[in-house]
């Protein structure tokens, strides 16, 4: 066993809104910059969707992730021979227009223009060359749905839905969409990493974090491919790739990283999960329908004695070992087994973990009678004449789960590689903590039923509770928790303190000499 | 001619010797961030594909061709001994050659007449450009006038270059080869000169060390199994990623 800890994240989608202050928050931090405008290294996009950028998910296309050959997994658009072959032109590198051609206006024209006939306007220029362009493509040009003949029919994980399924899915009263918030999933079989023709990027081993070294990446853009969730980026000013940095000055220093401490859905838990190092490979190469599981199998039980000691061993520190077991990340992962990793199927590992949405929340539309309560409104009170009610209530809500609005196909090929009993399960449990706490606070559940949905989903009351107290209730610190980075080792990470010691004090990162 | 023929056999070389030593080492370990392939495929994925897939392998088979004929002259010679052999090594070189104009061409056009190149390209690619047409066109010229260029390299430029290198320039024998064959090898000192200057630095960065290390990299700051035992001195070494 070689126990290593990894900074793991848990997105919980039913809570997303889909109000990009995450994108904003990264982007204002990290990439407003020359050649990096058009990155977005969190991105939030709209399901059904092609997402950002187009297609990424399809890896005909992108040559993305890992495959199984022979029983063994290799890069499917990247590796040895292919990648130092195909250096000198890369045939799957997604191109500035797949992603969107930056922009902005030229807002002095507002201001500056002379007097004329006609109003001034602010034409949009392309960051990259300067000159007008017609804008054609954004970051997020399909938001909630919009152009959805164009975008939300051309996404990939439509491919195993029928067509009348499809229609269905696009019926104006029967449309449903959630958010997919996106970053760099800090995978433990990085493919990014294995495809770096210089060696450049790298995981942290204390952390986890994968990191692009700038001084040693040479632009072979070999991680562009074999990433396949299109998340290392080629700056084209600079020449290097760059990616997510999951805010590691932030992290080093207690803090939650950008996008997830501006959260306004506070959809974002963050926290250590220990695992096993020495079965990576075998977990990524598992069979198809066996994925999830095996990824989830090489997480540890951070109170198991086992695990403790050999973290120990490991170098793994105490401040680190209690952070893995007050983590969020353990709970929602392992415990309650609701969250799940985004594409299994590229066999990358990923630490990001969703929890699937509702979509909507399972109900049934039945008719009552209002004319009691029309009579006690005022005469100046608005009435409506609207005898429907949106009941989540009713005994055949349990029933439905194959009935829902969104195909659970659709879901189980985005969390779990197709499997569908994976996704039902994790549904049943999220249903059962919604009929227990409506028991619990509204009361019109009957405690047989409410009991029954939990034995059904396989949770007892009190997980029920604390899946709900996480979830709808949780601070700051019980959504984040942070192991020390124990600042002294953490500043040298990025230097050797001991150069300036006894010498000319702070600011010179070189030692200080007399001059000749 | 005598001064000329003097400052391109005996001062360039040593001058762009110098210059691609010094230039290299300092770049390698001050300007790391500065050496990039700066591959444009991002911004134009098409038209490059027919630029620098057939530059990229014929000047690797042309240079390799040279360096052959340098580091083995009696093995070029004795291949060369039969002229089924010679017919081959020269037609071949000659085709990678054209395959190496017509992809540097296309590169070249390609670069100027897309918008969005214009901000990645600067004044060294044009001088890089201009000088490596010189030269294929200089080269070519040479091996369809001055047959057979893989024999009369391995027994008078090599042991010019020999010469250069053992630090007693010999220039009595080059001094007579044509002009074009003077442009040539100026020419080459010359781009050898640059490299430090320009884009032409990936070509030393070739990541040969990903044919033998693992796949997967994992980097720790400090070794993870002494920084908790309190025996441990306290920082051992520098950390390794900066």
């Amino acid at each position: 066993m070689d126990v290593r800890s990894q900074i793991a994240m848990v997105f919980h989608l039913d809570k997303c809104i889909g109000c990009h202050t995450c994108s904003i928050a990264c982007k204002n931090i990290w990439t407003d910059r020359k050649g990096a405008e058009y990155m977005w290294w969190n991105n939030v996009e709209t399901k059904p969707g092609t997402g950002y950028p187009s297609k990424w998910e399809d890896q005909e296309i992108y040559k993305g992730g890992w495959e199984k050959r022979n029983g063994k997994i290799h890069l499917k658009g990247a590796g040895k021979r292919r990648g130092l072959v195909n250096i000198f032109y890369n045939p799957n590198l997604p191109v500035i227009d797949d992603y969107y051609e930056p922009f902005t206006y030229k807002y002095l024209d507002l201001i500056e223009s002379p007097e004329g006939d006609d109003q001034p306007t602010a034409r949009p220029v392309s960051l990259i060359t300067g000159k007008p362009i017609d804008i054609k493509m954004g970051p997020n040009w399909d938001d909630d749905l919009s152009g959805t003949p164009d975008y939300a029919r051309q996404d990939p994980n439509m491919k195993n839905i029928s067509p009348e399924e499809q229609e269905v899915m696009f019926q104006l009263e029967k449309m449903a969409f959630f958010y997919l918030p996106r970053i760099c999933n800090h995978c433990l079989n990085p493919a990014c990493v294995a495809s770096c023709p210089s060696g450049a990027i790298y995981k942290r081993g204390e952390d986890g974090i994968v990191l692009i070294n700038q001084q040693v990446c040479r632009a072979w853009r070999m991680c562009v491919t074999a990433c396949p969730y299109k998340k290392s980026y080629f700056n084209w000013h600079t020449g290097k790739s760059e990616k997510c940095i999951l805010c590691y000055p932030r992290i080093e220093s207690g803090l939650a990283p950008a996008c997830m401490h501006s959260c306004v859905g506070r959809i974002r838990y963050l926290g250590v999960l220990l695992y096993d190092a020495s079965r990576i490979e075998e977990a990524a190469s598992a069979d198809e329908k066996d994925l999830v599981k095996s990824q989830l199998d090489i997480i540890l039980d951070p109170f198991d004695e086992e695990v403790i000691r050999s973290a120990k061993e490991n170098g793994v520190a105490d401040s680190t070992l209690h952070a893995a077991q007050a983590s969020p990340i353990y709970k929602f992962v392992k415990q309650w087994g609701l969250a799940l990793p985004l594409h299994p199927e590229f066999r990358t590992l990923p630490m990001l973990f969703y929890i699937p949405p509702l979509l909507p929340v399972m109900a049934t539309v039945k008719k009552t009678d209002t004319s009691i309560e029309v009579e006690k409104k005022t005469p100046m009170a608005k009435k409506w004449n609207n005898d429907w009610i949106y009941d989540t209530s009713t005994e055949e809500l349990w029933g439905k789960l194959h009935q829902i609005r969104f195909p659970l196909k659709y879901i189980a090929s985005l969390f779990s590689a197709g499997d569908e009993e994976v996704i039902k399960d994790v549904w049943k449990k999220l249903m059962a903590v919604r009929i227990h706490r409506r028991r619990v606070t509204v009361g019109d559940v009957s405690n047989e039923k409410a009991e029954g949905t939990l034995s059904d989903a396989g949770i007892t009351a009190e997980m029920a509770d604390a899946i709900y107290a996480l979830t709808s209730l949780p601070k700051f610190e019980e959504r984040f928790v942070i192991p020390a980075a124990h600042r002294e080792q953490a500043i040298e990470m990025m230097d050797f303190t001991g150069d300036t010691k006894g010498s000319a004090g702070f600011g010179f990162k070189s030692a200080v000499k007399r001059g000749v | 001619m005598d001064y000329l023929d003097n400052f391109i056999l005996i001062a360039l070389p040593y001058i762009a010797l110098t210059v691609f030593l010094v230039g290299t080492i300092y770049c390698y370990t001050n300007r790391k961030f500065q050496i990039s392939s700066l591959s444009s495929e991002f911004l134009e994925g098409k038209r490059l594909f027919y630029g620098s897939v057939p530059f990229h392998w014929g000047i690797v088979v042309v240079f390799f061709g040279h360096l052959t004929a340098f580091l083995l002259p009696k093995g070029v010679l004795a291949w060369n001994s039969q002229p089924v052999r010679l017919m081959i090594l020269e037609i071949t070189a000659f085709i990678f050659a054209i395959s190496m104009l017509v992809g540097l061409v296309n590169l070249v056009i390609r670069r100027y007449t897309t918008a969005r190149l214009k901000p990645v390209t600067n004044y060294m690619d044009l001088v890089v450009y201009i000088l490596l047409i010189i030269q294929t066109v200089a080269g070519l010229w040479i091996a369809y006038n001055f047959r057979w260029g893989s024999s009369w390299f391995s027994t008078l430029l090599t042991p010019y270059l020999y010469s250069i290198f053992k630090l007693s320039p010999d220039t009595t024998a080059v001094a007579l080869l044509p002009w074009p064959v003077k442009l040539h090898i100026a020419g080459a000192y010359i781009i050898i000169g640059l490299i430090p200057f320009s884009r032409l630095m990936h070509m030393l960065v070739y990541p040969l060390n990903y044919l033998w290390r693992p796949y997967q990299q994992v980097i720790w700051n400090w070794d993870r199994k002494k920084v908790r035992n309190r025996r441990t001195p306290w920082s051992l070494q520098r950390p390794k990623n900066n």
